[in-house]
Order: structure tokens, then sequence, then C-alpha cells
């Protein structure tokens, strides 16, 4: 393993449950307002997962009020407190990017029923 | 000024402690050998004289190896730092651990060679339009004037050889020193190709 491989293994996470694109998530993510911090959670569906190992994200699209919000979060960052899933989607493509353009029930993904063995539904 | 020579290995990004991303390069020091010591007395100016990376024997004249004193091989690379703020003997070992504490360093490396090149790539020159009916398109234009001056000044900047030379960025910020494994990671970009010998120095300007 080169000196590079190896400093990105160090800051890989492996404690997030395995989720994939198509699932809701529930994120829990630290802010840092001046010298207090509090967790804020943002729910929505993972649209995409982009890159591996040090420099790998996610992207989550929630409803806000009737306007589109997407965020982007650095997997391995420690500002992720935590990510739990909250339903499993069936999905047949790795980015969800067509779902920008509909509304109602065609931007509803399938669930899937009994989830994955390998994700385990929270909440 | 202390310093240290280093290896360029890639870059990468880190979390620091705000958990923000950081883009760093990864820089490899292998102990250097402290070689000699100059003095003012002697020399006219102290320094201190470091080398790294045993040189292959068939590869050292003996001018070459009469530089170093006995019980240390020469070295393929040899360097001086000026006014060296840690005292240290001759044998001694620098390894990453004389940059902890340090917050900004300057790095000198051989930067890429990028052959001959024209003036839009070596000096930022606007070029001309492309289409259009325009004839002008990466030429550098007009450097003698007429009349006056009736000639092309010197230093004016024109097409030649890029890159392949000495270059110094400053003040750039050490994100973390593992001395240890004989790692620095240095935020941004640092000049020349992986695997370049580079020198890391204290910054002058920042501290």
């Amino acid at each position: 393993m080169n000196l590079i491989q190896q400093i990105q293994a160090e800051q890989t996470r492996t404690d997030l449950p395995a989720f994939r694109v198509g699932d809701t998530v529930r994120v829990s993510f630290k802010i840092v307002e001046g010298k207090t911090e509090r967790i804020q959670a943002y729910e929505g569906l993972v649209i995409a997962i982009k890159n591996a190992g040090a420099g790998k994200t996610f992207t989550v699209r929630k409803n806000s009020y009737g306007v589109g919000v997407e965020r982007v979060f650095p997997y391995n960052s420690p500002r992720v407190e935590k990510v739990e899933i909250v339903k499993t989607g069936k999905v047949r493509r790795a980015k969800l990017y067509y779902i920008r353009t509909k509304i109602g029930k065609k931007a509803k993904v399938k669930t899937l029923i009994g989830g994955r063995k390998d994700a385990q539904v929270q909440g | 000024m202390i310093g240290v020579i280093g290896k360029k290995i890639g870059m990468t990004q880190v979390f620091d402690e705000t958990g923000k991303v950081v883009p760093v390069t990864v820089v490899q020091v292998v102990p250097n050998v402290v070689v000699s010591k100059k003095t003012a007395d002697q020399d006219g100016y102290n320094a201190v004289v470091v080398g790294v990376y045993e040189a292959k024997k068939s590869r050292v004249t003996k001018p070459y190896a009469g530089q170093f004193p006995e019980g240390i091989a020469p070295t393929r690379i040899l360097r001086e730092f000026r006014d060296f703020e840690k005292d240290v003997q001759v044998g001694e070992k620098i390894d990453a651990s004389v940059l902890e504490g340090v917050r900004f360093v300057d790095v000198i490396a051989r930067s890429k060679g990028k052959g001959f090149q024209g003036v839009m790539k070596r000096w930022n020159f606007g070029g001309g339009r492309a289409t259009h009916g325009s004839k002008f398109h990466r030429e550098p234009g007009s450097t003698g004037n007429r009349t006056y001056p009736h000639h092309t000044f010197k230093n004016v900047k024109m097409p030649g050889h890029m890159g392949n030379e000495r270059v110094t960025v400053q003040n750039l910020k050490v994100v973390r020193v593992d001395p240890e494994k004989g790692l620095v990671l240095i935020r941004g970009a640092l000049p020349g190709p992986r695997n370049c010998d580079v020198i890391l120095r204290k910054a002058i300007k920042k501290s």
C-alpha cells in the first residue's frame, strides 16, 4: 500500500450503515456555531454516491416546503455524526438525477419491502 | 533557517479539526544527515550542510566524497541551510520533527518541464480572435514598434522554454507533521512532478 492510500485509509469510515442510492436516510450533521455545537437532522432521498475512498460523497435530496433541496455530504467527514436508514428503495439506476424534473407521485421511489440484508432499517 | 529535504509523494485530502476538507500534498522526509557545519569565522557565514539518500558508489567522485567526514556515506543530495536555528552536530539526523511547531513553510523544487511554449501559455497573453476573419490567433504581436524605439527591448516576453526551473512557493500551511512515518502534509499544490526532491524551509515572510 503506498503512502497516499495509507493516509486515505486512515480517514475512511466504516461505522456508517450500508445505504445505497434510492434509500431514504436521516443524516445527523454537526453544526458549529461559534463555540457551541449542535446536531441537525437532515432527511431525504439518496440520489447519488460519488467517488470512493477519502473523497467519497453522497447527495441527499428532500422537498422542503415545496422547494427541492439537495445537500452533498462528505462520507468520511467527522461532522457526519450518524446516518440512519429510514426506508430502503428499489431503484435500477446508480444516479437518480431524473427525479429533479419529476413532481408528485413520479418523484417517488418504490420501497423495497423487507429491506436488504445488509441495510438495517431504523426509525 | 530551519529546513529539511523531502520527496513529493502526491496529493490527497484530509479533514481538519473543524471537519473541513483540506487539499494536501504529501511529502516524505527520510532522515537527513548533517554532513558539516559552516561558521562565520571560517567560511564567512553560518550554515548547516545536509545530505540525504545514500549515493550509488559508482556515481561518487573523489572530490565529492571528500566533502563527507569519515563514517558518513556520500549522499545523492547535498544542500545547505543558512543560519539553522536548531543546534545540531555533524552526524546527527534531521527528520520531519524539526517542522513541528512550524505553521508555514516555503517549498523549493524544480517545476515540471513544459518544453518550448508560445506566449499565451508562457506569459498569459490574451491572443487574438479565433474566427470572424481574424488572422491573429496566438501570436505575440509587435515587439519593436517603429522609428522609435526601432529595436526590441531586452526582456520582452517571448516564446521559449517553459518550466524545469527552480521554483519557490511561499507561505504554504503545514497541516500535519508525522515524524514517525516521516510524513509532512502541506496545504495545496507543490511545484514539480511526483517523486521529485523538494526543500521544505520555514517560511521567511510568515510565521
